[in-house]
Parts: C-alpha cells; structure tokens; sequence
C-alpha cells in the first residue's frame, strides 16, 4: 500500500486525534492508510461518473450513426486523421509522463516531478493547439452543426449525404467536452505543480500527484475510443 | 458503543470548544459559511430545501386553484403551464432529490459510522454551494421568463418555446454536479470511515439505504447532465440529435432523460425508506426483521433502477419487444419494495410499538408507499398503461410514491432527528395535529386523483370538461389542507427553537448509534473514537445507559413496563 508503514504505526497508535499525525493528515482520519484509500476510492468513483458522462454521447454516437450510416462515413472523411494520429500519439505519451510524475513523487524526487509534469502540461497544450488548427479548418470549411451548416464546393466535393451535419453535432459535442477536460487537466496538473513546488510532497504523501495523474488517464482514454469512432470510420 | 478504547487524551488544538456543542463551538456569521463541519453543512442544507419545499408547495397551490373550476380561475394558461412546470422542476431538483440525503444524510452518516466527518469535508462544502449556484440559476429562469415545458423538457418542445428553458436546464445540470459528489462524498465514508467494530452486517439500515442512494446518484445523474447538456448545446447550436426538424430523434432524448431520471425515483424513495427503517426499529423497540434482507433489497432497488427507465415511454413508438421486455423488468421492482414493506411489518409484529409523531410518518409510510406501489402495477402493465398514460392516475401514483414515500419520510425524520439536531423538544401535541391535516389533506388531494385519471381525465390541460369539477375541487380541496398541515408543522418547528425544553440525548429510548452522544452533538460528534460491539437494533443487548440517558423517570417506567408486559 502506498503509505509507508512506520507513519501509518506512529498515526495509529496516537488514535483519533488528528492533531498528532503528520501535518498533511487530516483531523477525521485516524491514520494515513486511510485517508489515501478514501481519497483514491472517491476518486474512481468520480471517474466512473465521468465515464457515464461521456457515455451518453457514446450512445447518441451510435443511434444517429446507425440511422444515417452514409453521412456519417461522409462526415468521417473530413476530419484529418493525420492531425487526429498525432494528437493521439501527444496524449499517449503525455499519459506516460503523468505516470512518471507519480512514481518520482513515490520515490520524493521533487524536481523530477516537475519535469515530468511539465511535459504533460506541454503535451496538453499541443494537443489544444493542433486541435485549434482542426477546428478551425472546419469552422472554415462550413463543416458545423444544424443551421450553420453550410459546406462549401468551391474544392470540387460531392455533395454531403443528407444529414451529415449531425456528424458534425457529435464531433463538436465529443471533442469539444473531451477538449473542456484537457484544459480543465492543465489547471489541476499546473496546480499539482505548484504544491510541488511548495514541497507539499514527500515519499510518504502523495496522493494529489496520483489522483491527478488518475485525471489524465481518464484524458487520454477518452481520446483513444474518440479517435477511431471519428476519424477511422 | 459506551465502551471506548484506551485512555482519552483531550485534543490539544480546538480544546476549549471540545465539549460545546456544534451549534455554539465557534460564531458567527462567517463560521457557518466556511464550515466543514457535516452537521452545519446538514443544517444549511436543511434550510435550503425547506425554503425550495415552500416555493414548490405555493406553485402547487396556484396550480390546485386554477383547477378549481373549468375555464379560467386564477390565472392564464401560460402562468398555468408555467406553474405546474415550476412545481415539478423545483420539487424533484430542489428539494426531493436532495432532501434526505443531501441534509439529513449528512448529518447523521458520520455520527451513525462513529465518524468525526465525511471522507472529504471541503467537498461537501463545495457540494453545497453548487447546489445553491443551480438554485439561482433555476430562479434566475423564474424572474425572467419561466419554462412551460414540464420538468421532463421533452424535446422537440423544449427546443422550440421561448422561455428560459436554458437556464433552468442549467440549473439542473449544475445541481446534477452537487448530487454527484455528495454521492461520491458518501460513498468513500462509508467504506473508509467506519468506527472500530462496525462491519458491513452492523451498519443501520439508514446508512445501507444512503449507501445504494449514491451508487446511483453517481451512476445516473451523469446521464441526465450530458442529456441536458446536449438540450442546451441543441437550443444554442442546433446540434440536430433531438431535434426532429435536423434529423435528431425525440424518442433518444426521453430514452435519456429516463435513464436518469427513473433511477433518481430510487434516489427518492431509498432515502424515505432509509429513515423509515430507523423510526420502526426505533419506535417497535426491536431488532429490524430480516436485517439482511432489508438491507440487501436497497441494493437490489438500486440496481433494478438501471433497467426500467423505459417503462416512462410506453406510447411513445418504441417496439412491442422492447415494450414487453420492459414492462417485465419493472414487475421485478415489485420484489424488494415488498421485501421492505413485509419486513416492517413484521418487525412490528409483537414489537412494543409506540405513537409518538415520527412513528405516526413512518406508518404513514408503510401505507402510502403500498397504495404507490400497488398502483404502479397497472402503469408497468402494458394494456391499462395506455389507458392510463398521461392521465391523472399517473400523477396520484407518482405524488404516493414520492409525496407518500419520500417526503413522509423526510418529515419523519425531521421530527425524529429534530432534538438530536436542534438540542431541542418540540409540542407533540401540534405536531399530530399537523400529521392529521397533513396525512388527511394528502389522500383527500391525491386519491382523487386516481378517480380524475381511470376517468381520463389528461394530466396536464389547463381546461376540463364539466363532469370533472366535482373531484377537481374535492382534490383542490385537499390540497388545502395539506398546505394548513404544513403551515402548522412550521410554527410547531419554530416554536421548538424559540422555547422548546432541552432535550435528553436519547429522548425516544434508541438503541441506534447516533443517540449515543450529547443532543446537540459536539463539535467533533464523539469524545472518543467509539468502538462497536452490537448492531445499532440490538436492543437485548444495549444498556439501561444506552437506552435512557436523561430520559425522564415516568417515561421509562412506562416503556419497560409495557416491554414486559409485551413479553410476558
């Protein structure tokens, strides 16, 4: 488990009263192991919400792909896989730092911490930004939702099949709340890195930096199921 | 509980104010605004939903009235339609949904696990400010120009009318959020923050009713905040998923929105039976029969709650095979609902039962959420379902499940908990009254209403055929006396906090857990770390000390003597 255990011992055998733990423990927890275990299980239990969240989306992807299969595999041909691989790629590797954030806390190397976090932040931004080049091409494009949908043919296109601008409803709403919760990572893994900085961290306490880092996963999960379902159909 | 584990150290910080009460340990206006402290966060959150309790009841009044007579009474049939939409959204959002859990359950989950708080007590204060956020944008939709939708927003109406429709769906996308990390709030204190010795077979059936309440707060509300998100997002960008003039599909919204919104029926009713639970066990003086049963069907409601929600949309063009497959799954429902209701009964059966008013709600309970049940059956049932669909039989059945149900039970535990919370007794005499009016005024409103509906009268319409008036205004009638019972239950409460006498901790002789500290709790609900060593309905093994610490003389007398004789 993650607290080592002679803190967990010395918390215990003061018992119940909070004032006499390590400073980062609060004062209704009994002991460290605890407290982490409540922190981690609340927030699976927060990713599982966001799962849910995401999977009404998920679902409306599949009704209205299922009823509109052409405009749906037209739609699908003008986004730019390439840009879309390449955020996939930033993302993974982005997961791969979060990842080593964790374990450089784990072993209370502080400045390797915010090395690796730093990356992730980088990584975050790119993806934001390479996924401002794709949408502004559509935006361009006239390649939008319901009434703003207004494609153009100057570029010899055929013509869209009927409805393919509820393709377009579901990108924008897929990836434009996949995009909210990678700039919502960027305030937490910034602010994670701040407390770093504030040597709020150390070997024995951690657990911000996991449960950030658990965040990110999530981040970039999301993404891996966003990119074929749009891009490779 | 009594025993405790080693020698007491008083805590070194916060010492002078270990032994006031919660409500005197610090003051001020700002030691209420930033507390972390559960109870103060249950209180604030009590007052929140009691305000929305009363904004909903008074949008049911104009509602009632106008149908006091066909054609126009009160007021046009906008503000009609606005009312009755008003009274639905602000009732199941603002007040249903988070009544029991989100004030009660707060309070009392910690103090009932030997906890000193929830798992993450700043989330809790967030929790309760996004729920106040929500609150004003819902009133901000109020003052400008209402919603007329009904609280479902069905689409495509809701994409199309000119009211305020996407404030108030933001309102209750933002109040999705406070429900969500109270759930997962609830959930991390259930499992980690459990005293010494309370395993999972000891918890009190409140907390195993909470406990399934936020697996599906957590599991469902998500559903509902992307499916209001995606109205929002049609009304600002017309996404075309719902609108059918873009191609979207209508029937997808309702699939959503019942996602969500049948299971939060569940996070309705499992907190009503949660209190009703206690108030058996507690006014029976016995052990809950079938504890594990009773328990275990909590789990298995919220369960079940996933795979119904499709029963809402009968007539709605889905295929006869999912039509069936569904009704077959809500009979399922029937099973632990009846588990909880067998069990009560007999846990009073031989039980040395006492009518003291929280008792009065808790029986009042039993019977009206039966009468809900029972009356669900004919709406999971397919042929009289579209017969009855949209009907006011539809609305008579859901205000006894969640009037009769949730809100009985809120109340019942009000009255219950109240010395526990306040320090204070309350006028038990007013506060049968008030039982009288209330639970007269609901059955006179509401069976009616069954009467209006298998005689098809629609729900709804603002306008109604002769023949129908003299129920309308029997039910209207009703409703009255519902609102009077109501309005002296309030004086009752408020004459408790201006002169009500100190109450002792245990004032109804319980053997649950949470009586076992000082009413009103202190600051840090225990002086020690209470170590368990009995269930919390184990009354064969709790002590005179337990059950009667300050209670007055005659009064036990009186309880032990009928217990034996009960016995004997």
């Amino acid at each position: 488990m993650a607290t080592p255990t002679t803190e967990s011992a010395a918390a215990h055998d003061e018992h119940a009263h909070g004032s006499h733990g390590p400073k980062w423990l609060q004062h209704h927890f009994d002991m460290p192991v605890q407290q982490f275990e409540a922190a981690k299980l609340g927030m699976w239990a927060f990713l599982a919400q966001e799962i849910l969240f995401f999977s009404g989306l998920f679902v409306a992807y599949a009704v209205i792909r299922q009823q509109y299969p052409e405009a749906f595999a037209a739609g699908s041909h003008q986004l730019d896989k390439i840009m879309g691989g390449i955020n996939t790629i930033v993302l993974l590797f982005s997961s791969l730092t979060a990842a080593l954030s964790v374990r450089s806390a784990q072993l209370g190397k502080k400045n390797e911490v915010n090395l690796y976090l730093g990356i992730t932040i980088l990584c975050a931004f790119g993806f934001l930004i390479i996924k401002y080049f794709e949408y502004s091409t559509k935006i361009e494009h006239g390649l939008l939702p319901g009434q703003y949908w207004h494609p153009h043919m100057e570029h010899g296109h055929a013509l869209f099949p009927a409805h393919t601008h509820v393709f377009f409803g579901v990108y924008f709403m897929l990836t434009g709340l996949h995009g909210l919760h990678v700039a919502i990572g960027i305030g937490i893994l910034a602010w994670i890195m701040w407390r770093n900085n504030r040597g709020e961290f150390s070997k024995d306490y951690w657990t911000p930096v996991d449960l950030a880092a658990l965040y990110w996963h999530l981040v970039d999960l999301i993404w891996i199921y966003l990119f074929p379902l749009l891009y490779l159909i | 509980m009594t025993a405790q584990a080693g020698a007491t150290h008083p805590t070194s910080h916060d010492h002078a104010h270990d032994d006031a009460d919660y409500l005197r340990a610090t003051r001020g206006f700002r030691s209420w605004a930033m507390t972390l402290d559960h109870k103060r966060i249950g209180i604030m959150y009590l007052v929140a939903v009691l305000t929305a309790f009363l904004a909903g009841g008074i949008f049911a009044l104009i509602v009632r009235t106008e149908l006091l007579w066909p054609g126009r009474t009160i007021v046009d049939p906008d503000t009609y339609n606005k009312a009755f939409t008003l009274h639905g959204a602000i009732m199941v959002f603002l007040f249903i949904i988070p009544s029991i859990p989100a004030a009660l359950g707060n309070f009392f989950l910690p103090l009932m696990l030997g906890a000193k708080d929830v798992a993450f007590p700043r989330l809790n204060l967030a929790s309760f400010y996004i729920y106040v956020f929500g609150a004003i944008f819902a009133l901000f939709s109020i003052v400008t120009s209402a919603v007329d939708t009904g609280w479902t927003f069905y689409t495509p109406y809701s994409t199309q009318t000119g009211t305020a429709v996407i404030a108030m769906t933001l309102g209750a996308f933002i109040l999705g959020f406070s429900s969500i990390l109270t759930g997962v709030n609830f959930i991390a204190t259930v499992h980690k923050l459990r005293a010494p010795g309370l395993h999972w077979k000891r918890l009190p059936l409140f907390v195993w009713s909470i406990y399934a309440t936020s697996v599906i707060q957590v599991l469902a509300t998500p559903v509902l905040a992307i499916t209001l998100l995606l109205l929002i997002m049609e009304r600002a960008l017309t996404l075309g998923i719902f609108d059918p003039r873009l191609g979207g599909d209508p029937v997808l919204f309702q699939h959503f929105f019942w996602f969500y919104s049948h299971p939060a029926v569940y996070i309705m009713i499992l907190p009503g039976m949660a209190v009703v639970s206690e108030l058996i066990a507690t006014f029976s003086r016995r052990k809950i029969f079938g504890y594990m049963f009773v328990a275990m069907s909590s789990v298995a409601l919220a369960l079940l709650a996933f795979l119904v929600w499709a029963h809402h949309m009968f007539v709605a063009g889905m295929s006869e095979y999912a039509v069936m497959v569904f009704s077959g799954l809500t009979f399922l429902v029937a099973i632990p609902s009846a588990v909880k209701v067998f069990n009560w009964v007999a846990t009073l059966y031989k039980g040395s039962v006492s009518f003291e008013s929280p008792m009065l709600y808790g029986l009042a309970f039993i019977v009206l959420f039966t009468v809900g049940g029972l009356t669900g059956l004919p709406l999971a049932t397919i042929v009289t379902d579209v017969h009855l669909h949209d009907t006011y039989y539809v609305v008579a059945h859901f205000h006894y499940v969640m009037v009769g149900g949730t809100v009985f039970g809120f109340i019942g535990g009000l009255h219950y908990w109240w010395p526990k919370m306040t320090g204070k007794l309350y006028n038990e005499r007013l506060a049968q009254i008030a039982f009288a009016l209330v639970f007269t005024g609901f059955n006179v409103t509401f069976f009616t209403q069954f009467l209006l509906g298998s005689h098809g009268m629609p729900r709804r319409y603002y306008d109604y055929l002769d023949q129908y008036q003299p129920l309308h205004g029997f039910s209207s009638f009703g409703s009255y006396i519902l609102g009077v019972g109501f309005v002296i239950m309030l004086w009752m409460f408020v004459q408790s906090l201006m002169r009500g006498a100190k109450s002792p901790p245990n004032p109804w002789g319980s053997a649950a857990f949470e009586w076992q500290t000082s009413s009103p709790p202190i600051a840090h609900n225990f002086h020690e770390t209470p170590i368990v060593t009995r269930g919390p309905y184990d009354y064969h093994l709790a002590t005179e000390e337990e059950l009667y610490t300050g209670f007055p003389e005659d009064r036990v007398e009186r309880v032990t003597a009928k217990t034996e004789k009960e016995e004997g």
